[in-house]
């Protein structure tokens, strides 16, 4: 993989109109419909409606506690391990509602990809990678094997593994844990990949490897990932999403939303008048 | 300033502190002679004989207590096959699913259990177990046991298992592994040390257990042939042994006494090692 | 089809329809209902057992005193007073040794030794009951008998407690045996529930100008109830503890004032006259007196638990003592 000087790529661009709900010129992926979500008796998020384009980036920004998580987890229906939690409105997946299908299919076709790497511990990196395959039942040593590189390929991993595959997955850097756990990731072949802050545990040359990474990714998946570094949301994103106490302030292609927002509320953040 | 109720008080500081050491030097005096007298007294009937013959007929010397011992590990092993399973799946239920009503009447029961004397679970296996088949039985004997093993493996479970983190459980979910096979495949391995650790707990109590195995499992003189009768075991041994009359028995129960405090010293030993490796 | 309309909520777990994971959850809470299955079961077996002595004597059996297998009239007051009076001294002697261990340890002692020292008190829980026993009468009974007791009598003689010739097994030498077994349960669970006042508190004290030990003991009356929990599990497994006491006690039903004397607890005459038991209604008279013993441990043991568990809900401390 060629090395990219990060700082200096253009703002990516669409070449048609900017991808609001009434965008049709990309394929859809993924669409929310007034999307409300409660904990208990809290509020998290209000009446959620955009849409995400296929093989684009799509970063969420917004102040701690804005509910940016929670809609993540929302798409891929983590949050229903939190107790008390209910959902409406409809999400679906190329049309298909999200909600309705069976929540372990739901999360073989989005996969997640979490703050801090959790790869599992009792597991080898390949048996990491592999987790996913081998739990649903795939036998065949040499599928999985070669399923394994590529994933660590994708993953920007495998010449760092590639000769010690058998070692165990937390041995690694923390930058490499979060590497490990997105090939394990793409190993099940997920069309979309959310990810949760996944640069913020790392240091600064593990998160330009990772930004590097979803560039490359997109090429095959959809991803959306939450995220608090507002430059990381400018170099990696194609659209972007302003969340604000739960509410969907703004949601343009990312070079006007970080040049000429269309809300105060979304220019005050990025300004850093408040956040 | 100093007054002499100051001076009161510092004194009371100094002679109560002196009263804790003593209770240190008063609780460690027993468990000191305790075995001081069983390893003394258990080395001098203590030999290999021991462990590989029969109880000889009163009067005759030697012999050993062989068949009691295999007797223990057979009424501790039928005991594990009831207190172990039981144990092990509530303490995954109460570990994952037990955030409810429902949850919380299963572990105040599960103390409860742990409290009830030993020699109850004895009467109840006698009602349950001895009365219809109307004969003693190893079976029996392994019931009482498993339901005083039950407590210990649902509580160490469920608290091993709540130490595993969750984001391990949300990386497993995020794959689109269901909860079952994650909880099974994923969970339980990495707590499985912890998990071996109460079952060693439940195998030390189990093994030290006397009273419900005097009218369930009864005593037996020979190897046991069958588990559908009486067996014998190191416990009951070394009472019956304990309070009779002959020098030469009584020697053998202070061997008894022995090996079962190595034992029990073992395992509770190997537990801390254990628990200790992961913190 | 869409499960989902707007304005409709949905429950969380329900969404899943993974067979696995229905038939897991259902599995293993199947197991867990055993447990209360189980107790419910004890309880039973244990009532219909004995219903032909509670039929017989109805509540007239707690106080009767005449336990008399050879007419069939049974009277358990000597066993429930043997169990309350051995417990009781073992409470009176181990409580203040428990709280004094509890103390050096959470206050006292120096990291090096708190460890192996706290592992070592735990060896005493570890030791099997009959190993006690045997320990209790070969080796404690005859230094009772020609030290303690000659020695009390000497002094305290004319006090009832301490009347009457020295056996050495009796009363005093069950409760000082059930003392050293139930010290680590006091000690430990006390230790627990000291580590737990918050600093705060002890700082407050130490800043008014209190010594060392005023401040422990405010954390001590801080920790009142979980203390007092403690005491009550410690009574809880005094009553249940059969081996060590039968082998002890003396093992004759008899009420009497002097410690000195045999007794007898409702466990030891089960583990005595179970096997021995001829009529029906002898059985059953057991059998009922392990009802008595069940449901006591159950009531102490709940009691306990509650007054622990709300101790460390008020204090904030997480988990379970």
């Amino acid at each position: 993989m060629e090395k990219r000087d990060i700082e200096r790529k253009p703002f990516m661009t669409v070449p048609t109109q900017p991808g609001t709900m009434n965008d049709q010129s990309n394929k859809i992926k993924i669409t929310a419909e007034n999307i409300n979500c409660y904990f208990g008796k809290v509020h998290a998020l209000k009446n959620i409606s955009f849409t995400i384009p296929e093989n684009k980036v799509v970063a969420i920004i917004g102040p701690s506690g804005c509910g940016k998580s929670t809609f993540l987890r929302s798409i891929n229906r983590m949050h229903e391990l939190v107790p008390d939690s209910r959902i409406m409105g409809k999400l679906a997946l190329d049309g298909e509602d999200i909600y309705a299908m069976d929540a372990v299919v739901v999360r073989k076709r989005i996969g997640m990809v979490f703050q801090k790497p959790n790869p599992f511990p009792t597991m080898s990196i390949f048996d990491n990678v592999a987790a996913g395959l081998r739990m649903n039942g795939m036998r065949d040593k040499k599928k999985l094997t070669e399923i394994v590189e590529k994933s660590l390929q994708q993953a920007a991993l495998w010449s760092e593994v590639k000769d010690s595959l058998s070692k165990s997955g937390v041995s690694l850097s923390g930058g490499q844990q979060q590497r490990l756990c997105i090939a394990r990731t793409l190993a099940v072949s997920p069309e979309v990949i959310l990810m949760d802050e996944p640069a913020s545990a790392l240091d600064p040359i593990s998160t330009a490897k990772i930004e590097e990474l979803i560039y490359e990714l997109k090429r095959e998946y959809t991803i959306a990932i939450v995220t608090h570094n507002m430059q990381q949301a400018a170099r990696v994103s194609d659209y972007t999403a302003f969340f604000y106490m739960g509410e969907l302030i703004e949601y343009d292609v990312t070079k006007k939303i970080f040049t000429v927002p269309a809300k105060k509320q979304t220019e005050d953040y990025i300004t850093g008048r408040f956040g | 300033m100093k007054t002499i109720f100051f001076r009161y008080r510092k004194i009371k500081n100094v002679g109560m502190y002196a009263l804790c050491v003593a209770s240190v030097l008063v609780a460690l005096v027993p468990l000191m002679l305790i075995f001081y007298h069983t390893i003394s007294h258990g080395l001098e009937a203590l030999s290999v004989n021991f462990f590989t013959q029969l109880p000889k007929p009163v009067g005759e010397p030697g012999g050993g207590l062989g068949n009691a011992i295999v007797g223990t590990l057979i009424l501790v092993g039928l005991g594990s096959l009831i207190g172990l399973p039981i144990g092990i799946f509530s303490g995954v239920y109460l570990s994952e699913f037990g955030n409810n009503k429902f949850g919380m009447i299963v572990r105040f029961m599960t103390d409860v259990l742990n409290g009830v004397p030993s020699i109850v679970t004895g009467v109840v296996a006698y009602t349950i177990v001895v009365l219809p088949a109307k004969h003693f039985s190893a079976y029996a004997g392994g019931f009482a046991l498993g339901i005083l093993m039950i407590p210990i493996v649902t509580r160490t479970t469920e608290e091993m298992l709540k130490t595993v983190p969750n984001s391990y459980r949300e990386a497993a979910l995020a794959l689109g592994i269901p909860q079952w096979k994650t909880t099974l495949r994923i969970i339980i391995p990495s707590a499985i040390g912890g998990i071996v650790t109460g079952v060693m707990l439940a195998v030390a109590r189990a093994a030290g257990e006397t009273a419900p195995l005097l009218f369930t499992a009864l005593n037996n003189r020979f190897w046991h042939t069958t588990l559908d009768q009486p067996i014998a075991s190191l416990t009951v041994f070394i009472y019956n042994y304990g309070v009779s009359p002959f020098e030469d028995w009584i020697a053998q129960a202070w061997a008894g006494a022995l090996v079962l405090i190595l034992l029990i010293l073992f395992l509770s030993v190997a537990v801390r090692f254990a628990t200790r490796q992961r913190f | 089809m869409n499960a989902l309309n707007h304005g409709e909520s949905q429950s969380p777990k329900s969404a899943s329809w993974n067979v696995g994971d229905m038939i897991f959850k259902y599995l293993t809470s199947f197991f867990a209902a055993l447990v209360l299955l189980l107790i419910a079961l004890m309880a039973y077996e244990m009532y219909s057992s004995s219903s032909l002595s509670i039929q017989k004597f109805g509540w007239g059996f707690l106080i009767g005193t005449e336990w008399d297998p050879v007419m069939d009239q049974y009277g358990a007051l000597p066993f429930v007073y043997g169990t309350l009076v051995s417990s009781f001294i073992a409470l009176v002697l181990a409580l203040p040794v428990g709280l004094g261990v509890a103390i050096f340890l959470t206050e006292l002692a120096p990291k090096w030794i708190e460890r192996p020292l706290s592992f070592t008190i735990e060896l005493l829980a570890g030791i099997p009951s009959i190993v006690y026993g045997l320990w209790g009468f070969f080796v404690m009974v005859p230094w009772i008998r020609t030290t303690v007791e000659p020695f009390l009598s000497k002094y305290l003689g004319s006090i009832p407690l301490f009347a009457g010739a020295p056996y050495g097994v009796g009363m005093l030498a069950a409760g000082i045996i059930l003392s050293i077994m139930i010290l680590p349960i006091i000690s430990s669970i006390s230790r627990d529930v000291l580590k737990a006042v918050p600093i705060a508190q002890k700082e407050a004290a130490l800043a008014l100008g209190s010594t060392r030990w005023e401040s422990t003991r405010i954390a001590l009356s801080y920790s009142r109830s979980g203390i007092m929990g403690a005491t009550i599990l410690g009574l809880g497994r005094a009553f249940g503890e059969t081996m060590a006491v039968t082998m002890v006690i003396g093992n004759r039903p008899v009420i009497s004032a002097s410690l000195f004397e045999p007794g007898y607890t409702m466990a030891s005459v089960l583990a005595n006259e179970f096997t021995e038991a001829t009529s029906e209604m002898y059985i059953s008279a057991l059998i009922e007196i392990a009802l008595v013993l069940f449901v006591v441990a159950l009531l102490v043991n709940a009691a306990a638990r509650l007054l622990v568990w709300s101790f460390t809900r008020n204090s904030d401390v997480g988990g379970r003592l």
